[in-house]
């Protein structure tokens, strides 16, 4: 017996389960549950609330995880669709997209083993290429998600979910540089 | 609809009473109690009227003596009086050997657990800590004139799972229920006021007796994020002490150090000459030893600040890398405050002027700036504040995870989560038939087993025999509001699971506690029962409060009669059980109360959501697609 059980991330914080979320909107809606259920407000209470408390917060705070990240957002909406995104018997990319994706890679590695003075501009048009790859499937996946046009959603998720990984991995390269 | 009328949580217990609550600061050197009274936060001293209680114990054959008194007589016995027993806090005896101490650390158990030998027989670091809280709860409850509530403890950012479990074991073995673990620079940040602020960046320079740390601290409206810690856990006045003793060896003649009970002597000579520089340019040192020979000779800031520059270098580069964690420059720095008794030295103060180019806040005493931060958010959580709208969301430190094939460490709880979280990761069997499954919990950001720390080994037995791979084992790792790490896992196809409460390998297990809390009651048996007893007849009166002022709100809208009639039988059974003298029967009473009442509370819960996010609702009606924002 949880209390918020059953209920999915958009309607635990009363929000249309669509793509498109009012960012501001959501961040409200976090600190009004918060302010009522965090297990603080509870520090004194029965162990039962306390310990609802303390599940009610979880899932609050892992509902804002999921839906203030597009790729996340959209991953949870395919999920709530019934379409597994990383279902292992369809794992089919396209070939042009891996074609991309090995060159990519291959330019991360120059940098990871050339000198350090090159690696400046090269990770810089490297991490634009590959933020201006994430945004315009965030805006296609969007058109496909309003659309219900769901098994394009997927290829596009999938696609994203290498482009996420290689932006963390640009990224921690620039961390360890500088 | 008719509308549900819902009241603010935690103001449904009694809220005309107001609840004694404490703020401990339990320091590596010393410790502070302190608490709200008239609206303000002050320190509670001892009967003698210090403010302090330095962090030692000694054990002497006939008592166990804490603060002042052990300290002043430490150079007499030295290896039954315990200084700066925080340094031992969850650690593991391999931790412990690596540093530098002259206690006798044995390993009795093989439970990993290292004890320290007394006098009083062998000592683990949650024993001795419960020493120091035990006496500044007696403080407390002496100067509030009643017995507390709970108590705000609070630990340094960088503490891992084991040395929080092992903080909070402490605070059960002296008697304190604990409100909340807080972390020290938050806890210095509420202290001044800052959680007022809708926004900012702050860094917290902490440098106490044996421990340096600096955080960075984001605020964003009512919610306090640590961004980035870093530090040094053997850095502190303690080693300008040393530098200043080293520097007297020389000026004597000593070719050697001297025994401990000498060389504690002129350890101290040099934390007075130290203190004494901080209002003064100069300063006069004297020194007897044991065999006769004396010292005496002159000491000026100025070759103060020449022998603690390189210590103070060595809190400067923390300070960058913690920047720089956080991806910030110093000009983003709204504040800095000023936390622990070494950053009095005006050295340090001029060097984090220098460092983050503005004058630090340090208007609050610095060694009991934490003390007060923790008493305010104690009376706010003991419900004395019930309109407070402060909530401090603090986020788990270290990543959790778990190991997997090939010694690997796969997370599930990426670090500055904010907590409570729960989270879920579905895994396999690797061969045919198998029936058990080993989990290996771990804490820390590299991707080797061997680079991070174990905190618990447990299994789930009982897989039914499948194919490799067909098994599905669902592990669900959940952190609580104090950061505290609970482990299940379960069988998605049989249903088989095992759970665990992680108890840190270096931690005690719930039967060694119960065993040193008969031990530490002197008419052990009976005590014992009488306060197990008591124990459980407050929580069957939380219970009944709750529920009482429950009922009246929401009973008729939120139960039908049936459902009421069961929570009246099972309250009224619970009221029969408190008053008798049955410990079993009022847990059983509890127990089946709690299971009859919990849909009402979940119900309730859900009404909350809708209520608090009724606002909202209005204010989006025919705005949907222009609030619609574009990432």
């Amino acid at each position: 017996m949880q209390p918020g059980v059953g209920k999915n991330y958009f309607e635990l914080f009363g929000l249309p389960a669509r793509f498109d979320v009012d960012l501001p909107g959501l961040n409200n809606r976090y600190r009004s549950l918060q302010q009522q259920f965090h297990p603080d407000r509870f520090a004194s209470g029965s162990e039962q609330e306390r310990r609802m408390a303390m599940e009610l917060t979880a899932s609050i705070n892992e509902g804002l995880r999921v839906l203030r990240n597009p790729l996340a957002r959209a991953r949870y909406l395919l999920e709530l669709a019934g379409i597994s995104v990383n279902d292992e018997t369809d794992t089919a990319m396209n070939p042009a997209f891996l074609m991309e994706q090995m060159e990519w890679r291959e330019q991360l590695d120059a940098v990871r083993s050339g000198p350090a003075d090159d690696a400046g501009p090269v990770l810089q048009s490297l991490s634009k290429d590959v933020n201006n790859a994430f945004n315009r499937r965030v805006d296609q996946l969007r058109t496909e998600l309003n659309n219900d046009d769901l098994s394009a959603a997927r290829t596009h998720v999938r696609e994203l979910q290498f482009l996420d990984k290689l932006k963390m991995q640009i990224e921690e390269i620039e961390e360890s540089l500088f | 609809m008719a509308l549900l009328q819902i009241s603010e949580p935690g103001e449904s217990t009694a809220p005309h009473e107001h609840r004694l609550a404490a703020g401990i600061d339990l320091g590596t050197t010393h410790s502070l109690v302190a608490s709200v009274r008239s609206g303000a936060a002050d320190i509670l001293p001892g009967a003698d009227g210090s403010r302090i209680l330095p962090s030692v114990v000694r054990y002497s054959d006939q008592a166990v003596i804490v603060g002042a008194e052990a300290l002043k007589n430490a150079h007499e016995d030295p290896l039954n009086t315990i200084i700066s027993v925080k340094r031992f806090m969850g650690r593991g005896a391999d931790d412990i050997a690596a540093d530098d101490h002259h206690y006798r650390i044995i390993n009795s158990d093989n439970s990993g657990v290292p004890r320290i030998q007394t006098c009083q027989g062998d000592k683990s670091a949650v024993e001795i800590s419960a020493e120091i809280l035990r006496v500044l709860r007696s403080r407390a409850e002496a100067t509030l004139g009643g017995e507390l509530t709970g108590a705000v403890i609070t630990v340094p950012a960088y503490f891992d799972d084991a040395q929080r479990q092992a903080t909070k074991d402490a605070a059960r073995l002296a008697g304190l229920h604990v409100l909340r673990l807080l972390n020290e620079p938050t806890a210095a940040a509420v202290a001044y006021g800052l959680d007022k602020n809708p926004t900012g960046t702050y860094a917290i320079y902490d440098l106490g007796g044996g421990t340096f740390d600096i955080s960075i601290l984001s605020l964003e409206s009512g919610v306090f994020q640590v961004m980035a810690t870093a530090g040094d856990s053997a850095l502190g006045g303690d080693d300008m002490d040393l530098k200043i003793a080293y520097w007297i060896m020389g000026q004597a003649g000593l070719e050697q150090k001297p025994g401990a009970g000498d060389w504690r002597q002129i350890v101290m000579a040099s934390r007075r000459a130290k203190e004494a520089l901080t209002d003064n340019e100069q300063t006069s040192i004297a020194i007897k030893l044991s065999a006769g020979s004396a010292w005496q000779g002159e000491f000026s800031r100025q070759q103060f600040n020449d022998l603690v520059d390189p210590l103070i270098d060595k809190t400067i580069m923390p300070c960058r890398r913690a920047l720089r964690d956080a991806g910030l420059t110093v000009d983003t720095i709204d504040g800095v405050v000023l936390v622990g008794g070494s950053t009095r030295v005006p050295r340090v103060r001029e060097r984090v002027l220098e460092f983050f180019g503005q004058e630090a806040l340090s208007d609050i005493n610095p060694d009991e700036v934490v003390a007060i931060g923790a008493a305010l958010q104690a009376d706010v959580l003991a419900g004395n504040k019930p309109d407070g709208e402060m909530l401090l969301l603090d986020v788990i430190p270290l990543s959790l995870g778990i190991e997997i094939m090939g010694g690997m460490v796969e997370r599930i709880v990426p670090r500055n989560s904010t907590i409570p979280i729960a989270r879920a990761q579905e895994f396999t069997t690797y061969k045919d038939g198998q029936t058990a499954m080993a989990i290996h919990v771990l804490q820390g950001e590299r991707e080797l087993v061997q680079d991070c720390r174990s905190l618990a080994r447990f299994e789930l037995r009982g897989i039914p025999p499948m194919a490799a791979g067909a098994a599905r084992i669902r592990v669900t790792y959940q952190v609580d509001a104090d950061g505290l790490l609970n482990v299940s896992a379960r069988e998605e196809i049989s249903g088989v699971s095992a759970e665990i409460e992680v108890k840190p390998s270096y931690g005690l297990s719930d039967g060694e506690i119960e065993r040193m809390l008969r031990d530490s009651i002197e008419h052990a048996r009976e005590d014992m029962d009488a306060r197990n007893l008591q124990e459980q007849r407050v929580d069957a009166d939380r219970l009944l409060e709750a529920l009482h002022a429950a009922l009246a709100q929401d009973g008729d809208a939120l139960l039908d009669t049936l459902e009421r009639v069961r929570i009246d039988e099972a309250m009224s059974n619970l009221s029969r059980a408190r008053d008798g003298q049955d410990l079993d029967w009022i847990k059983q009473a509890v127990d089946e109360l709690d299971k009859a009442s919990s849909e009402f509370a979940a119900r309730r819960m859900d009404a909350g959501i809708r209520a608090a996010l009724r606002g909202h609702t209005l204010e989006e009606i025919g705005d949907l697609s222009s609030a619609a924002k574009k990432e």
